[in-house]
């Protein structure tokens, strides 16, 4: 089975929003919700500061706690590559895999299920990329098979330094940003 | 500098998580009070109290029901999907606190009937001679009512328990993260039953005795506090800033003043004196400890929400 993930690089990433859009156009997130957004993390001492411009969705964790923690079994591991999915006639609307998340990546769909980012698998499945990369002006998202070490995203987590976020979480986020 | 900023701005999520409110805290304090009712309960029938016909035993169960039924009216209340409720009962699953919760949910019901039919009211006595029949049996063998004393301990026990293991399983919120966390929701059970069950109880010598209960159990919550605080306190960065929030955060008034000093040490003193015949008993006491009881929930609730991973970034 493939393992999806992403590869971010935080140095062509401008913050343009665009993924955002796109994802919400998408997948017709309702107003008021984002499955993916834009996060500006800033270090230093003025003068000598230093930004991190990030899109950042959903991990896809190879761990995912909000899976583990579903009382109706709604939160799943899809066969496709591994994404983390919900089944919305499954949801109970309890919200446990929302205290679960370490990163607030999900939320309540104004019809009461959990919702979250699925790495558009409507799209993936019929070999095209996610809505988000595919959009992107700067080309600094990839997307693909990390178990591959022929994939692009494996390459170049292979040739660039890179992290995840709150790797300490112990949750094994499938994105990673290139530094 | 070190500041993180993101356009993210989600319902329930941001600035940080508020999915659950007042229906939740009310839902574990119920839990709570009446697992500490099926143990008191469980242990009055195992110890043979209930040949006492004033034994608290024989009404228990009955608020019992009533306020579990109330836990579970709130806990509906905070489903964002309540249509699908009954999903929680097509499945079991195993890694899932709040799935072990929804079944044993399910066992306290059958449980505390069985300690309702040990005296049946009259009326109902008079009423429905195929529920007589089986109190008649329930109450035939020693060996019964002992077996029903201890089901009923054990579902109690399973109960309380569960109230915190449902919060300390979520590793991403660092305030709930402790082993301790059952520990204390179990004893503060206990604590808010025996002072509910001292208030309404109609034998003198079972007052006392649910008295003395109590204080052991206020004794011992207010140690587990202590240990709760010295774990967090020893033990990472975003553990040690989640539980800053209690000790000197913004909740630290309220955590401070509802939950330890009115909700344990000032009822603890005051039962304490009752207890050594140095005032009479009143409901003073007993009437903080249950509050006290509801707001340790409702603050560990609003507070661990506010918990989060991100204080580990900013090293």
């Amino acid at each position: 089975m493939a393992r999806y993930g992403m590869v971010i690089d935080t140095l062509k990433c401008v913050g343009c929003m665009d993924c955002v859009v796109a994802c919400k156009t998408e997948n017709e997130v309702p107003i008021g919700y984002n499955r993916d957004w834009i996060s500006y993390e800033t270090t230093g001492k003025f003068p000598s500061l230093h930004q991190e411009i990030r899109s950042e969705r959903c991990n896809q964790c190879d761990n995912p706690p909000c899976v583990y923690c579903c009382p109706c079994g709604a939160s799943h591991i899809s066969e496709t590559g591994g994404i983390v999915l919900v089944y919305e006639d499954k949801c109970s609307g309890c919200k446990a895999c929302m205290a679960a998340c370490p990163y607030g990546a999900r939320y309540i769909h104004p019809e009461g299920f959990a919702s979250k980012c699925t790495f558009c698998i409507h799209r993936v499945e019929t070999g095209e990329l996610p809505a988000c990369v595919s959009v992107c002006p700067t080309y600094c998202m990839s997307f693909g098979d990390l178990d591959d070490p022929q994939s692009d995203v494996s390459k170049l987590l292979a040739s660039r330094s890179n992290h995840s976020l709150i790797p300490e979480a112990g949750t094994k986020p499938q994105i990673y940003y290139l530094t | 500098m070190h500041e993180l900023v993101n356009t993210r701005h989600n319902l329930q999520i941001d600035p940080h998580l508020h999915i659950w409110g007042w229906e939740i805290g009310v839902y574990l304090f119920l839990g709570g009070i009446v697992a500490g009712m099926m143990i008191i309960s469980g242990f009055f029938i195992f110890t043979g109290r209930a040949k006492n016909p004033k034994c608290s035993c024989f009404w228990i169960p009955s608020i019992a029901l009533i306020a579990i039924s109330f836990g579970m009216g709130a806990l509906f209340l905070d489903l964002e999907h309540k249509l699908y409720v009954w999903r929680m009962y097509t499945t079991f699953q195993w890694q899932s606190p709040m799935s072990w919760g929804a079944w044993i949910l399910l066992l306290v019901y059958p449980v505390l009937i069985a300690n309702m039919l040990l005296k049946l009211p009259e009326f109902i006595q008079n009423r429905f001679s195929f529920l007589k029949k089986i109190s008649d049996t329930l109450n035939s063998k020693d060996s019964t009512m002992r077996m029903i004393g201890v089901i009923s301990m054990v579902v109690g026990g399973f109960l309380g328990m569960y109230t915190g293991v449902l919060l300390s399983a979520f590793g991403a919120r660092p305030l709930w993260n402790s082993s301790m966390l059952w520990i204390l929701f179990l004893t503060s059970g206990l604590s808010s039953a025996a002072a509910f069950i001292h208030m309404a109880a109609h034998d003198v010598e079972e007052r006392r005795m649910l008295a003395k209960a109590d204080n052991t159990f206020l004794m011992f919550e207010f140690v587990v506090i202590i240990l709760l605080i010295v774990g967090h306190l020893s033990s990472d960065l975003v553990h040690i800033e989640s539980i800053k929030m209690l000790i000197s955060g913004a909740y630290a008034p309220v955590f401070w003043v509802f939950v330890v000093g009115f909700g344990i040490l000032i009822p603890l003193i005051i039962q304490l004196a009752a207890v050594n015949n140095k005032i009479r008993y009143t409901a003073i006491a007993p009437v903080m400890v249950i509050i006290g009881g509801l707001i340790l929930r409702l603050v560990i609730v609003s507070a661990g929400q506010a918990s989060n991973w991100s204080t580990s970034v900013f090293k």
